[in-house]
């Protein structure tokens, strides 16, 4: 079986320009697919950037909030009613809102400020400078050293700036998993300084952020604020929210799965042609093997392992040329969010097994439909 | 007498439906015997390239028999008469179909390859074939890159490397010049006819004859005459 195999690959790789033609059809098929749907991926994982990096297992929210940035305030008596919940270990306030810094050159810069529980702290960032606890510190803030990081002024210990005329400095500057979504740079501080210095509507809290007792607490806690009015949400779900939000209600979901279909539509035109006329063009030599006594199932499997081949390899060659595009795309573009994730992979494995199914779907018609007697005749 | 090879009994073949129906075979009879070459003869349309494709399992005659070495062919599944094809038979093309991805050592090996031998024990074993054929110095190279009698000898080294009991040579001489191919007929029957073997030749060439056992003359499907060759 491994001599036949070898045979269909010989015959394969051979005929260099049409394999070239093969590979580049579904390498660019591939590559298209996984460009796409890893910028999405990306998009979404910013989008729920906040989730990831706070890392509370459940959120409560207003249940019109559509993304973590769309913050809704709520009363303080939810705080309160959430932490007398049964199965609720402990619950936090959380502030997430937008306000514009005034830097040093001048310059105003629009920031997101995180305001954490001041007792607890909890969803506090991965410190690289400074101390957690000079947060407590008069006028304090930790800045996020990520892509956005730049456009404060590179800030370090000690540097001031001002926020909705209050004077503000920096304490610690600290890494988190994911960066924001839309290009604006973090501050973190504490919850009353937040309320302090940012103005506000009548309810102030973001998000209520709650770790249960157990996992088995979690639907009656979903129970219990339900009953509120409210939202409760694990931390997956959240995610799942901000992603349904992107891709249905933005235009996003839609612009991807059209450019995905057209990258299967691509990737299939080319291979399919150039595989079926590859086949076409052997289909002689199909018929002599038939002749000389090459069963219809070994011609099969010459054509499957064929089109495997050609679809394995050039979706190799398409994941590796869109990794290295993204990484040079992100030497010059620190922003650039794409990023491939299994499910990237999957899906173009999936459409490329598509495009390979099909491709040898005709040839393999076509070759158990000629007769040997035909080469005969010539 | 030698051992019939081939026994070929009121073998019918009709082609197309309706008015376009045309009988290609009918009511052919004949033996072919191992030991010897037999031709067969006649103009185009006669019938020479049907029957050649029935008694050697390519083509399902309308009816009929067609027993090769004391068994019915056509009572064989799919699977047992590529099989048989794959264990009994020999081709030679009329045009060769060789593949020119290959090497000719790979084309030769193809039929061992069919075989399940190792790949590289076929490709070994296809250049002894080569050697015999005269063209051990060329297994390296592309069919291509062959002169035509070359390319014909390379096919012929493939039907054989099967080591078959039947060998099918389907006009060996139409793409040749007259000197070439008279050689590689002759070639054929000093060095791969023997006892154990029957050789079938369809050929519109008379320059070649006169190195055939048995000639068979067909006409409009019919069996018309059985000549003796130029040599027994």
């Amino acid at each position: 079986m491994i001599g036949i195999l070898k045979l269909a690959y010989k015959l394969l790789v051979n005929d260099r320009a049409k394999f070239t033609a093969l590979l580049v059809g579904i390498t660019f098929a591939v590559f298209l697919m996984i460009a796409m749907t890893s910028l999405f991926a990306g998009v979404l994982k910013r989008a729920s950037a906040t989730v990831i990096n706070l890392g509370a297992p459940i959120w409560v929210m207003d249940p019109s909030v559509q993304t973590v940035a769309n913050t809704i305030g709520m009363p303080d008596y939810v705080l309160d009613a959430v932490r007398s919940t049964q199965g609720v270990n402990y619950a936090v306030p959380l502030y997430s809102g937008g306000a514009l810094v005034k830097l040093q050159d001048g310059m105003y810069q629009p920031v997101t400020v995180v305001g954490l529980d001041d007792t607890s702290l909890f969803g506090r960032p991965t410190l690289i400078q400074g101390k957690i606890e000079d947060i407590y510190g008069e006028n304090a803030f930790i800045v996020v050293k990520d892509t956005e990081f730049p456009k404060v002024g590179n800030p370090g210990l000690g540097t001031e700036f001002q926020v909705n005329d209050h004077r503000g400095i920096i304490v610690g500057i600290a890494t988190v998993a994911s960066s924001g979504l839309f290009g604006i740079p973090t501050l973190y501080t504490t919850y009353e300084r937040a309320l302090q210095y940012l103005p506000n509507p009548r309810f102030t809290i973001s998000y209520v952020l709650v770790e249960p007792k157990s996992s088995a607490d979690v639907p009656n806690i979903k129970r219990q604020v339900q009953a509120l009015g409210y939202l409760a949400l694990t931390k997956d779900e959240f995610m799942d929210k901000i992603s349904t939000f992107y891709m249905y209600q933005t235009g996003m979901g839609m612009n991807l799965l059209i450019m995905t279909v057209m990258s299967f539509i691509v990737g299939l035109s080319i291979s399919g042609q150039t595989f079926y006329t590859f086949v076409l063009e052997n289909l002689e030599k199909f018929g002599a093997l038939k002749a000389m006594g090459a069963k219809s199932r070994e011609l099969i499997l010459m054509i499957l392992f064929q089109a495997s081949f050609t679809a394995l390899t050039g979706y190799g060659l398409g994941i590796g040329m869109c990794a290295l595009t993204i990484e040079l795309a992100k030497l010059r573009l620190p922003d650039y969010a794409a990023m491939i994730t299994y499910w990237n992979l999957g899906l173009a494995f999936a459409m490329v097994v598509i495009i390979a199914a099909i491709s040898s779907y005709f040839g393999v018609r076509k070759v158990l439909r000629i007769e040997p007697f035909d080469i005969f005749r010539g | 007498m030698a051992d019939t090879a081939i026994k070929v009994t009121d073998v019918v073949k009709w082609f197309g439906e309706g008015e376009a129906r045309t009988q290609a075979l009918k009511d052919v009879t004949l033996d072919a015997y191992f030991g010897e070459m037999l031709y067969i003869v006649g103009p185009s349309g006669s019938g020479k390239t049907t029957l050649l494709s029935v008694l050697s399992g390519i083509l399902r005659p309308d009816s009929g028999n067609v027993s090769v070495e004391g068994s019915d062919i056509w009572k064989l599944g799919s699977d047992k008469l590529a099989d048989f094809r794959l264990h009994k038979i020999g081709f030679v093309f009329q045009d060769y179909h060789l593949f020119p991805r290959l090497t000719t050592a790979e084309n030769v090996a193809i039929p061992l390859i069919l075989k399940r031998k190792d790949w590289s024990e076929a490709i070994v074993e296809a250049t002894k074939y080569l050697e015999i054929v005269g063209l051990k110095n060329r297994a390296e190279l592309p069919p291509v890159k062959l002169s035509g009698g070359e390319q014909q000898r390379v096919a012929i080294a493939r039907a054989i490397a099967g080591q078959p009991d039947i060998l099918i040579m389907d006009e060996p001489t139409a793409s040749l010049d007259g000197d070439t191919g008279h050689s590689i007929v002759s070639f054929v029957k000093q060095n791969i006819l023997n006892d154990k073997r029957c050789i079938l030749i369809v050929t519109h060439d008379s320059r070649i004859y006169e190195l055939a056992t048995r000639i068979l003359k067909m006409e409009d499907g019919r069996l018309t005459a059985i000549e003796k060759g130029g040599s027994t």
